[in-house]
C-alpha cells in the first residue's frame, strides 16, 4: 500500500487550472521527484495536501486513510512534514527552542527541554543530521538552517517528506550533503517528495520522476530509465534547443574598463579592475556571490557613480551614475534580481517596457506626459517579439512568472538592439524552457554584433556561452583567458582566492 | 479558517470595499450608540439629517468637506510614494500664516490675481515645511513619520505666539487671533445662503489635476514607481531621492492651500482653532480613498458629513459628538479589514 496517495486532485484558481485531476503515489522507502516548469503546479499540489489549500475535487490519502481536507494540522499528524522553500525559523531562538516550537502545550509551565534533547540526540543519530541544539539559529549556514527544518519536521514524527526546491539556496557541496541526508533518511523507511526544477539533481536523488505540466502528470518514470532530454522534453512541451556557441571573429573593443576601483565595501570593493569586451564576444565572470560582480554591475548599469579609472563604451567615456545616458548610449542591462530592481510589479506591462526611457520622444510628449498609444504600441511589439506570455500589455506585471518577467526584462533591454549588453544571473531561478530562451537570446545578440558581458555563479553556464572567462575574487579580476584554457578545478581554485594563473604555470 | 488569496480581483469588488467598510463601521458604532440607550436608527436618521437634510445641512457638509480634500489629497499623494506625510496638520497651518502675512494689507491686489497669489504663497510655506524632513530622509534616512508628526506642535506653538504677540489683532477685544485677510483675498461665496465659498472648485480642480498628473504624466509614473518599488525605480534611471523631494512639496503645498482655504475662506482671520485636526482626518480620508486622488472627493464629504451630522445628532439627542471620531477611526480600520478582503477570501473549514 502507497503510503501517500493523490487521487483526482483538482484545483482551480478563476479561470486558471492549477491541479488537473492529479493521481500520485508515494512508496515507502523512496524518494519521488515532482518535476515542473515554474507555475506547473507543484507547489499548489503540495500545499492542498499540506492544507493550505483545499482541493476542489479529489482525495489525497495518506496510509490508505482520507486526509481531512484544509487542515494543516490534520496532515501533521498523519506524518506529512514539509521544508518549505524559504526557510521559517526563528533566527533570534536556539535550534532545540525551533524545533520544539509549537509542539507544546499552551498550558504547561515549563519546556519539556530534557526529553526534547534526548530525541534530539536519537534522530541525529540515527539519521547523521548532527547539529549543535544550542546553537543560535541565526548563526548557522544555510545547509545547517536546511537541515534543522528537516529536523523539525522530523520531531514532529513525520514519516513522510516534502522537500520544496531545497537546493536553490545551497552551494554545491551542500547540495551533495542534503542527498546523502536523504538517502539515509529513506533508507530508515521514510518517503521523500523532491520538487524541483533542476534536471541533474533529480536525477542524481531520486527514485522516481513524476512530470508535471500546466496542472497535469503528463508522466511518472523510474529515473533509471530516465534520459535528461526525454524530461526535459516533457516537461516543457517540446525540444528543448540548448544553446550552442559557433565560433566567430570578435570584431571592435566595445567596453574598455582601465583600472577600475571603488572604495568601502569591503571584500567586494573592486580593486584595480581592467576588461575589454569586444563585439560578437561574450565574457563571463565567475566568482562566488560577494567578491565585487554586483559593485561591477552597478558602475556599469549607472547606479554607482563614484568610481576611479576608467570606463569606456565605444570609445566615449561611460555616463557614470546616470542609468537612462548609459541605455540611451547602446547598453542593454539584465538586473541581478528581477522582482527587486527588475521589475515594478504592481505596475502595468506597458508601464514597465517604458521605464528605461519613458522621458524620450517615442514614448512621452516633451518628456512630460506619456503618450499611451505608442507606449502600448510598442508594448505589443516587444510581447510579441519575445514571446512574452501573458494578457496584453495591460496585465499586471506581478502576475506573470518568473520566466515571462525574465522575458520582459529581455525585450526592455534587447529591443533596442544595444551594442554592450551586461547580463547579471541572467538565468537565475528559472526552469529549462525559460533559460533555452534567454541564453539563445543573448547569442543571437552576440550573432549580431553585440558585446556581451555574462555574469553568474554557474559555471557550467559560463563554459557553455562564453567566449572568455574572467574570475572575480576580493574585488580582483583574473585576466579574461578563452573558454577551456582553464579547467574547471583552476577556476574553482582561482574564485576561493587562490592565484590558479600562476600555479598552472 | 483559511485566507486565501483571490485569483482575480474585479474592479467593482475593489470598488465596493470602502462602501461595505463604511456599513461595517456604521454597524460597529451602533453596538456604542445602543449603550446611551437611545435608539440607533433614530440616532443615524439625525446624523443623516443634520449633513444632508437641509440646503443649510448639505452647504456646511460641503464648506467643512473642503480643507479634508485639499489634506486628504496631502497624504494621498505622499503616501503613494510611500512617504508618510503625518504632519498636514502643521503644514495647513503652514499655508494659513503665509495667507494672513501676505494677506492682511502686506501686498493688495484686485482679488483675481490676490486669490491665487495666496494660494500659492499658501502652498509654497505648506511644502517649505516639508524641505528639512524630506532632506533628513533622503539624505540620511530619518524617518519621516516622526519628523512630520513632531513638526505640527513646533507650527502650532508658532502660530500661538503670533497670535498671542506680534501677529495680534489690536481690534480683536483681546481674543488671541491675527487681523483679518482684506477684502481683495477673501474666497468669495459660492451661493447667497451659506458658507460654502469659492475653495471648493479650487480643491475639487485640485483633485482632478493630481489624477490627472499621476496616470497621465512622467512625475506621476515617477512616483508611483517609486512608491511600489524604489529598487527597481532606481534601476530604471528614476531619481529616487528628488522624486521623494518633489512629492513632498507637492504634498505639503496642497495641505498649505487647506490653511489658505480656511483662513481667507471660512474665518476670514487665523486662529488656533483654525483646523480641529483636518491634517490628520486627511489621513483617514486618503485611506478611505485607497489613495486615489479623485476618491478623496467622496471620502472628504463622507467624512465631513460623519462630522457635521453628530453635532446635529448630538444636539438633538444626548450622543456626545465623540462619536464622530469613534465613527471616523473604525471607518478607516473597517478600509484597511476591507480593502484585504477584497484581495484575499476568508474560507471556513468545512
Amino acid at each position: 500500500m502507497p503510503v501517500l496517495e493523490f487521487s483526482g486532485v483538482t484545483k482551480r484558481f478563476g479561470t486558471l487550472t492549477a491541479n488537473d485531476s492529479v493521481s500520485l503515489t508515494l512508496e515507502q522507502g523512496e524518494v519521488l521527484a515532482l518535476l515542473g516548469e515554474n507555475g506547473a503546479g507543484k507547489t499548489t499540489l503540495m500545499n492542498i495536501l499540506f492544507g493550505h489549500y483545499q482541493a476542489d475535487e479529489g482525495t489525497i490519502f495518506v496510509d490508505g486513510k482520507p486526509l481531512p481536507p484544509g487542515s494543516t494540522q490534520a496532515a501533521i499528524k498523519a506524518g506529512v512534514g514539509m521544508v518549505h522553500q524559504h526557510f521559517t525559523l526563528a533566527g533570534n531562538l536556539t535550534v532545540l527552542e525551533n524545533i520544539t516550537l509549537g509542539t507544546e502545550s499552551l498550558w504547561s509551565w515549563r519546556q519539556e527541554t530534557r526529553t526534547a534533547r534526548e530525541k534530539l540526540a536519537d534522530m541525529a543519530r540515527d539519521y547523521g543530521l548532527a547539529v549543535d541544539p544550542d546553537a543560535q539559529v541565526s548563526e548557522l549556514s544555510v545547509g545547517e538552517r536546511q537541515r534543522v527544518e528537516i529536523l523539525k519536521a522530523l520531531y514532529r514524527n513525520a514519516r513522510i517528506l516534502i522537500l520544496d526546491e531545497p537546493t536553490a539556496v545551497l552551494t554545491p557541496q551542500e547540495s551533495e550533503g542534503l542527498f546523502a541526508i536523504l538517502k539515509s533518511l529513506t533508507a530508515k523507511g521514510l518517503a521523500v517528495v523532491f520538487i524541483s526544477h533542476k534536471l541533474h539533481e533529480i536525477l542524481a536523488v531520486s527514485d522516481r520522476i513524476a512530470v508535471l505540466r500546466r496542472g497535469a502528470i503528463v508522466g511518472t518514470l523510474a529515473t533509471k530509465d530516465a534520459d535528461r532530454a526525454q524530461i526535459a522534453e516533457m516537461m516543457v512541451g517540446r525540444a528543448v534547443t540548448l544553446p550552442r556557441l559557433t565560433p566567430m571573429e570578435p570584431g571592435a573593443a566595445m567596453l574598455e574598463i582601465e583600472g577600475l576601483s571603488t572604495t568601502g565595501g569591503g571584500a567586494s570593493a573592486l580593486r584595480n579592475i581592467d576588461l575589454t569586451i569586444r563585439a560578437h564576444e561574450i565574457v563571463g565572470i565567475a566568482g562566488v556571490a560577494g567578491n565585487g560582480q554586483r559593485i561591477l554591475a552597478d558602475v556599469l548599469s549607472g547606479l554607482k557613480g563614484d568610481f576611479a579609472g576608467s570606463v569606456r563604451l565605444h570609445g566615449k567615456s561611460l555616463a557614470a551614475g546616470r542609468p537612462r545616458a548609459i541605455v540611451a548610449s547602446g547598453v542593454g542591462r539584465i538586473p541581478e534580481d528581477r522582482h527587486a530592481r527588475g521589475m515594478v510589479g504592481d505596475m502595468e506591462v506597458w508601464e514597465n517596457l517604458i521605464s528605461e526611457d519613458i522621458r524620450s520622444r517615442e514614448v512621452s510628449r516633451w518628456g512630460l506626459i506619456i503618450d499611451r498609444k505608442r507606449a502600448t504600441a510598442r508594448a505589443e511589439r516587444q510581447i510579441a517579439e519575445f514571446d512574452v506570455r501573458c494578457e496584453g500589455p495591460d496585465a499586471e506585471t506581478k502576475l506573470l512568472s518568473g520566466g515571462n518577467m525574465q522575458k520582459l526584462i529581455l525585450a526592455r533591454a534587447l529591443s533596442r538592439e544595444p551594442s554592450f549588453i551586461l547580463a547579471n544571473q541572467p538565468v537565475r531561478g528559472l526552469d529549462e524552457g525559460a533559460i533555452a530562451y534567454v541564453q539563445n537570446r543573448l547569442l543571437e545578440a552576440r550573432q549580431r554584433g553585440a558585446a556581451i558581458l555574462l555574469i553568474s555563479e554557474d559555471l557550467d553556464e559560463l563554459m557553455a556561452l562564453c567566449d572568455r572567462i574572467a574570475v572575480m575574487s576580493h574585488g580582483k579580476l583574473s585576466e579574461a583567458l578563452p573558454t577551456g584554457a582553464r579547467t574547471i578545478a583552476e577556476i574553482g581554485l582561482m574564485m576561493a582566492g587562490q592565484d590558479g594563473d600562476r600555479q598552472a604555470a | 479558517m483559511i485566507i486565501e488569496p483571490r485569483p482575480s480581483v474585479s474592479v467593482l469588488r475593489a470598488g465596493l470595499a470602502p462602501v461595505w467598510a463604511i456599513l461595517a463601521a456604521l454597524a460597529l458604532c451602533a453596538v456604542l450608540i445602543f449603550w446611551t440607550g437611545t435608539s440607533i436608527p433614530t440616532a443615524y436618521f439625525l446624523l443623516f439629517k443634520g449633513a444632508f437634510g437641509s440646503a443649510f445641512a448639505i452647504n456646511e457638509t460641503l464648506t467643512r468637506s473642503i480643507p479634508l480634500i485639499f489634506t486628504g489629497l496631502a497624504v494621498a499623494v505622499a503616501f503613494r510614494a510611500k512617504f508618510y506625510n503625518i504632519g498636514a496638520e502643521g503644514q495647513l497651518y503652514a499655508g494659513a500664516l503665509a495667507a494672513t502675512y501676505f494677506g492682511t494689507g502686506m501686498i493688495t491686489l484686485p482679488p483675481v490675481l490676490m486669490i491665487p497669489f495666496l494660494m500659492i504663497v499658501g502652498a509654497l510655506a505648506g511644502g517649505a515645511l516639508l524641505i528639512v524632513p524630506v532632506l533628513l530622509k533622503t539624505r540620511m534616512k530619518v524617518d519621516e513619520v516622526v519628523t512630520t508628526l513632531l513638526l505640527n506642535f513646533v507650527v502650532l506653538l508658532l502660530v500661538s505666539y503670533l497670535i498671542e504677540g506680534p501677529w495680534k489683532d489690536p481690534m480683536s477685544l483681546g481674543w488671541p487671533q491675527a487681523a483679518a485677510v482684506i477684502d481683495e483675498g477673501v474666497l468669495p461665496p459660492l451661493l447667497a445662503k451659506g458658507r460654502l465659498h469659492l475653495g471648493l472648485v479650487i480643491a475639487l480642480a485640485a483633485s482632478v489635476l493630481i489624477w490627472a498628473m499621476m496616470r497621465f504624466s512622467v512625475l506621476g509614473y515617477e512616483i508611483r514607481a517609486v512608491g511600489y518599488n524604489a529598487g527597481a525605480a532606481e534601476f530604471s534611471g528614476i531619481n529616487v531621492s528628488r522624486t521623494v523631494i518633489i512629492t513632498a512639496l507637492i504634498s505639503g503645498g496642497l495641505a498649505g492651500m487647506a490653511g489658505v482655504s480656511e483662513t481667507a475662506g471660512l474665518k476670514g482671520y487665523l486662529t488656533l482653532d483654525l483646523s480641529p485636526g483636518f491634517g490628520y482626518t486627511g489621513i483617514a480620508v486618503a485611506m478611505l480613498a485607497q489613495l486615489n486622488p479623485l476618491g478623496v472627493i467622496p471620502a472628504a464629504i463622507f467624512l465631513s458629513a460623519v462630522y457635521v451630522g453628530s453635532d446635529a445628532m448630538s444636539r438633538a439627542i444626548n450622543i456626545p459628538t465623540y462619536i464622530a471620531d469613534v465613527l471616523v477611526g473604525v471607518s478607516v480600520l473597517a478600509v484597511l479589514c476591507s480593502v484585504m478582503l477584497s484581495q484575499y477570501r476568508v474560507r471556513w473549514r468545512t
